[in-house]
């Protein structure tokens, strides 16, 4: 494994245009992610996390649209040379975004309802996007399928081919939504609440199944939650966002065990954990996340920041800056803030 | 916490609870088989205590908790309610409409606070809505009493004359919360109350629960899947799988020493908020089994691990296998199952 990242995220905003305003649900997100390691996003609604990862794929709607960075991708191109593509600079329709669009770079949903057409089979849907990809004949790709379904360990995967997506359960199904997602052999794999939607005990089947595929396929994931059990569980690198900010980055376990950003903090010592005391009161966040229009200023971490400092925090913005070469916070507490830096 | 001594009666005991759900089919919608989404389900709650359903989709807890409430009619069994006045009375069994002096005595509270608040209605109306239809004419009694239950869930209550999209999730959710306390209930019915909610506010509306419960003696029973959630706030939890209890027992007890493969696994399951945590899960084998066409036996035995001959062929029952821990599993006196240790005892390096 070499040290330069296989995808690049800098300085990524994007922005929802609407009557009422601007909506900055992604405001300056930078990340890197390695090959064959899992980046975490955690933060809570309204933070960002999958308008970030549609950016990525480029395809956030109308009126939503990346207003500045950018996303480099390192690939391979046609002749065979190593090079970068900023994803961020191409046209959302254009052909070569929609070869890396479920090519390189693939999608798993949170819902898997919704994610296939229930007018065809799941055999039908997987053959296509593997027809759509590669130049393989009808009954090899179907072939390929068979073999994805057994992958993910879909049983008797000859005759569950032929099923619709609603004959399947909410777990085999988020099971099919993956083995069309590994399809065409993607790099990365960015996994949106990707079992949400599901029981504990199928969540923890599906978990264990991603895990189990990178670690035969050496891709990388981006795994996109809310639920910070998850995170523990999978992530090598974490990203905590708060109203479209990195406020921090780090390796999971610093993450963990020593998080420096006062919003990680108060966000770890916020979750119900298994390990309570029964019926032992949790310390809390004081208000709630601020709706999208009326964004705090300087840092929008601020009105709920118990260490707050008055003066400094609501007028100017925090820069995401390392503290060590692992970990990142964008926090006054660390740094002064820069003359130039406006709120 | 007077309330929680005063009564030894249990307020709510649920007697062979059933509730079966007809499948048609064809051209005469003749009934073909049942779906048996509660099987003999019974247990009780103490006045003043907090107990607990869980189980994955489709358990029934959810029906459980309606047939409770007399939102659904149970197919059979027994729903025992120590009325205020002291009498018990048997709301599975009364017509609809004897159920009405005792309806403003369970109240619920609902998963998504987004749809459950009428979005034309300002706040007060919302909360004062059970008042109204309890025969409180007077406006300015009803807007007195909104104000004290504003203030009890800690809203200002100058914002009642606002619509409910004013709100965010977590403010909402004490409206409904609001709304529920306003005929002074004495049980109150939780469906999922934070599943909806975001991290930092679900640990907000968790503490306001327990608060209220201190200050106002109420007795909850809270339906949730999240154990984590459970965990803070039960005095008692019950595990349901596919329409039965597979076990009950005080929170401590099933958490640290569950006695049925099922608790077990769930327990397992559930991601741990520390990354030196990841050990080894224990992974259930296939999927939950469908309450049309249970497996014979123990429903639990094609995915557990323990499963004997015996478990295929005969349905363990409910029994007493420690004071207060009961327990459905024919091997629970003989096999050792791991609960969740608590970080420091144990913990992987």
């Amino acid at each position: 494994m070499t040290n330069s990242p296989i995808l690049t995220v800098d300085n990524l905003k994007t922005y929802f245009f609407t009557d009422e305003g601007a909506v900055r649900a992604v405001d300056g997100a930078s990340f890197e992610v390695h090959a064959g390691k899992t980046v975490g996003i955690v933060g809570e609604s309204g933070c960002g996390k999958s308008v970030t990862a549609l950016s990525i794929l480029r395809i956030v709607q109308r009126p939503g649209r990346i207003v500045e960075g950018a996303i480099r991708l390192r690939r391979a191109d046609a002749s065979g040379k190593r090079g970068e593509v900023d994803l961020a600079s191409l046209d959302p329709e254009g052909a070569e975004i929609r070869a890396i669009r479920g090519g390189e770079i693939a999608l798993v949903f949170q819902e898997p309802m919704t994610s296939f057409s229930p007018h065809y089979t799941i055999g039908n849907q997987i053959v296509e996007t593997i027809q759509l990809h590669q130049a393989v004949g009808k009954a090899e790709a179907r072939s390929r399928t068979i073999e994805l379904l057994r992958m993910v360990g879909i049983p008797r995967p000859e005759r569950r081919i032929d099923e619709y997506p609603f004959e399947l359960s909410g777990g085999l199904r988020q099971r099919v939504m993956i083995a069309m997602a590994l399809s065409c052999n993607p790099k990365i794999l960015i996994a949106d609440e990707p079992t949400t939607a599901l029981d504990v005990t199928t969540q923890a089947q599906i978990l264990d199944l991603l895990r189990d595929i990178q670690a035969r396929t050496q891709m990388s994931v981006i795994i996109i939650t809310h639920d910070m059990g998850v995170i523990a569980e999978m992530a090598d690198d974490v990203i905590v966002m708060y109203l479209g900010r990195v406020v921090e980055s780090g390796p999971v376990d610093e993450i963990f065990h020593a998080p420096k950003h006062p919003y990680t903090q108060a966000l770890l010592r916020s979750i119900p954990s298994i390990f309570a005391e029964p019926r032992s009161k949790l310390p809390t966040i004081a208000g709630s996340i601020p709706h999208p229009h009326n964004r705090p200023s300087g840092c929008p971490f601020h009105p709920r920041c118990a260490e707050a400092m008055p003066g400094l925090c609501e007028r100017h913005a925090p820069q995401l800056l390392p503290l060590s070469p692992s970990q990142k916070a964008s926090c006054f507490l660390y740094h002064e803030p820069e003359e130039v830096a406006p709120a | 916490m007077s309330e929680r001594s005063k009564a030894d009666a249990p307020l709510l005991e649920v007697k062979k609870l059933r509730r079966f759900f007809p499948i048609r089919k064809g051209l005469l919608r003749r009934v073909v088989g049942q779906v048996r989404a509660v099987d003999d389900v019974s247990f009780h709650i103490k006045r003043g205590e907090t107990l607990s359903l869980v189980g994955e989709s489709g358990c029934g807890k959810t029906t459980t908790a309606r047939c409770i409430l007399r939102a659904l009619k149970p197919t059979a069994g027994q729903v025992l309610f120590q009325t205020a006045a002291g009498d018990v009375v048997d709301t599975a069994a009364l017509p609809k409409r004897a159920l009405q002096p005792f309806r403003h005595q369970m109240q619920m509270i609902f998963q998504d606070p987004f749809s459950s608040l009428n979005p034309r209605m300002t706040v007060f109306d919302i909360i004062a809505e059970p008042l109204l239809a309890s025969g409180v004419k007077s406006r300015e009694q009803r807007r007195r009493r909104v104000e004290e239950l504003l203030e009890l869930a800690r809203l200002r209550p100058e914002f009642m004359g606002r619509y409910p999209h004013a709100f965010s999730g977590g403010q909402r959710q004490r409206i409904g919360i609001a709304r529920a306390l306003a005929l002074n209930p004495s049980l109150i019915v939780a469906d999922e109350p934070v599943s909806a909610l975001d991290v930092s506010v679900q640990a907000q509306i968790l503490n306001l629960m327990l608060d209220l419960q201190d200050e106002l003696g109420l007795t909850y029973l809270f339906v949730a899947h999240d154990l984590s959630v459970v965990k803070h706030i039960s005095d008692r939890v019950a595990v349901m799988y596919v329409g039965k209890i597979v076990e009950i027992a005080e929170t401590k007890h099933l958490f640290n020493a569950p006695q049925h493969p099922y608790t077990e696994a769930l327990l397992s399951a559930v991601p741990k908020p520390d990354p030196r945590l990841r050990a080894e899960r224990i992974a259930l084998k296939g999927e939950v089994a469908d309450a049309a066409q249970p497996p014979t036996g123990c429903y639990f035995h094609p995915r557990c691990a323990y499963a004997i001959d015996r478990c295929r062929t005969e349905a363990p029952q409910l029994e007493e296998t420690q004071p207060g821990h009961f327990v459905s599993c024919h091997r629970a006196k003989e096999i050792e199952l791991t609960g969740v240790e608590a970080p420091g005892i144990g913990k992987p390096s």
